[in-house]
């Protein structure tokens, strides 16, 4: 692995307060408010900006090649570098991580990312099937809910996690999210048995065991150390990205423990200097598409033993008060614009790092972690850091 | 493999009904067409083009445009070219023209259905005014096509 030529901070953040439609908006004028956002944050002018990479799943909108109009006109793209990223649950990571790579190679001073989605206007699930095997796989287990809740039920079986605990996990991030302006779902006073007698969605899964659909837009600014320098001093620096994808086919792969989530974490953890997760890092903002995936994840990532996701959550050491609170913005469960939704994590790890999370704000956080999940069972990491590595 | 094995071919059937939310600009847009055949652009506060149809963002200078102004209904055509094949989603039955136009007072070029097909009563230059549908039902289509004038 070679060093990277450059340091990169996060330098401006923006996104837009998510909801489950957004008839005012069409898609750029949508995008815009979190785009102007961070160029504001920055203090930065449109014609400053280098590049700009967006993301978004074109099939969930029927908008194909999406990066030609909103790279334009929802973002300053008018005769620039305009990417589009598009890697399903990780589009969000994956523009982060790309957009880290454009700046650390000395290939841009500074570089726009953008990941918005608007899935009040299309299907997600239907999108989502044409991911899978036409022959082989579309007429049984395509989609989101049918695998993950299959992960829920063999994750269960083999551990004993009880739904009393998935459900505690719901409640945590959706009290958190009450705390999160921006946050899509907030439920101050949810409770256990709310949870616990939504409507079955598919077996373990209840209603609201599972991640909304949101619209919205989240935009990050990075920026290479001589222009961070220019712009704020309190910016968060990236200390290390890690991409693990492979491709399960139908049920070959055991469906749980997200082995993709061990391998990039521990490499992560290598390289920015943390041993033990728990007591380095300060905060974490995962991608849990569902309340047992959450704990099945914080397995995964190192947080706990395989097997004490469950006594994890029961031990409090995941909530606002705990030695590493999981989700403090309210999580996956509470806001989900699948291209935004990685790329919110990554905000929020950052916003964290700024200290300006405000009533979500978990004190003195000087390194925090950030996780994209997707694709098939892929996962992204990206770790922030209160001061450069170097 | 034997060649009296069928080579199957998986027939993909996925229909979406999406839906396309019009926004601010296209909202008043269409609306004032329907009410008063009146034909709105936006002007933008940095370089002074009038962006018709109009949208939130000048491109150009990324800024955000906010001064409505009413164009002409009459313009003039910069480029065209002649619809022959009838498909099931064309707003007229062919032969008629798309054409580029560039309505008086406005910077940017709009493209719509010119109702003429012969060649020869078709040239870049020649003038153009719109004519709109008696029952507007909030579509771009509520002007019905440019005439020659
Ligand atoms: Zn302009």
């Amino acid at each position: 692995m070679k060093i990277p030529k450059h340091d990169v901070a996060v330098v401006g953040i923006g996104q837009t307060k998510f909801r489950s439609k957004r008839r005012d908006v069409n898609i750029p004028e949508m995008i815009y408010e979190a785009v102007k956002m961070a160029l504001d944050d920055a203090q930065l002018e449109p014609k400053e900006i280098d590049a700009v990479i967006i993301g978004n799943m074109d099939h969930f909108e029927g908008i194909n090649f999406s990066e030609l109009l909103c790279g334009i006109e929802a973002a300053p793209g008018y005769l620039k570098p305009v990417v589009k990223v598009a890697t399903g649950g990780t589009t969000g990571s994956s523009l982060a991580i790309c957009g880290y790579h454009n700046v650390a190679s000395g290939i841009y001073n500074n570089v726009l990312v953008v990941g918005w989605e608007k899935l009040n206007e299309g299907g997600a699930t239907t999108g989502i099937i044409t991911a899978f095997d036409p022959v082989w796989e579309r007429p049984s287990l395509a989609g989101a809910l049918g695998p993950l809740a299959l992960m829920a039920g063999m994750y269960s079986a083999k551990y004993g996690i009880t739904p009393e605990q998935a459900a505690k996990v719901t409640v945590k991030n959706r009290s958190n999210a009450a705390n999160n302006p921006f946050a899509h779902l907030q439920m101050p006073n949810i409770t256990i048995d709310y949870v616990m007698s939504s409507q079955m969605i598919s077996y373990p899964l209840r209603l609201h065991d599972c991640c909304p659909q949101s619209e919205g837009a989240c935009a990050l600014i990075y920026a290479n150390e001589q222009e961070t320098k220019k712009i704020t001093d309190n910016p968060a620096w990236v200390h290390a990205v890690e991409t693990a994808h492979y491709y399960t086919f139908g049920t070959d792969d055991k469906m749980f423990d997200l082995p993709t989530a061990t391998i990039a974490s521990k490499k992560a953890y290598k390289k920015a200097g943390i041993s033990n997760p728990v007591k380095d890092l300060d905060v974490a903002e995962i991608y849990e598409p569902t309340s047992w995936s959450e704990l099945s994840w914080t397995e995964a990532l190192g947080f706990c033993k395989p097997g004490e996701g469950g006594k994890l959550l029961d031990e409090e050491i995941t909530q606002m008060s705990g030695e590493l609170p999981v989700n403090p913005s309210g999580g996956v469960l509470s806001t989900n614009p699948i291209g935004a939704t990685a790329l919110v994590r990554v905000a929020e790890a950052a916003i964290q790092i700024m200290g300006r999370g405000e009533k979500r704000q978990v004190p003195d956080v000087e390194k925090a972690l950030a996780m994209g999940f997707g694709g098939s069972l892929w996962t992204e990491i990206m770790i922030l850091g209160k001061n450069p590595m170097r | 493999m034997t060649d009296d094995i069928e080579k199957k071919v998986y027939r993909g059937r996925i229909k979406v009904p999406y839906k396309h939310t019009g926004g601010a600009y296209v909202e008043r847009f269409i609306t004032e067409i329907g009410k008063s055949n009146k034909i709105l652009g936006v002007k933008c506060p940095k370089c002074n083009k009038v962006h018709v149809p109009p949208k939130m963002i000048c491109h150009e200078c990324f800024e955000k445009m906010d001064e409505w102004v009413e164009v002409q209904n009459q313009g003039i055509v910069k480029g065209f070219t002649v619809v022959t094949h009838s498909t099931p989603i064309m707003p007229l039955e062919p032969p008629f023209a798309y054409g580029i136009i560039k309505l008086d007072g406005a910077d940017t070029d709009f493209v719509h259905i010119i109702k003429e097909s012969a060649p020869e009563k078709l040239r870049i230059g020649m003038k153009v005014k719109a004519v709109f549908k008696e029952n507007p039902r909030k579509r771009i289509l509520d002007i019905e096509y440019f005439e020659a004038i």
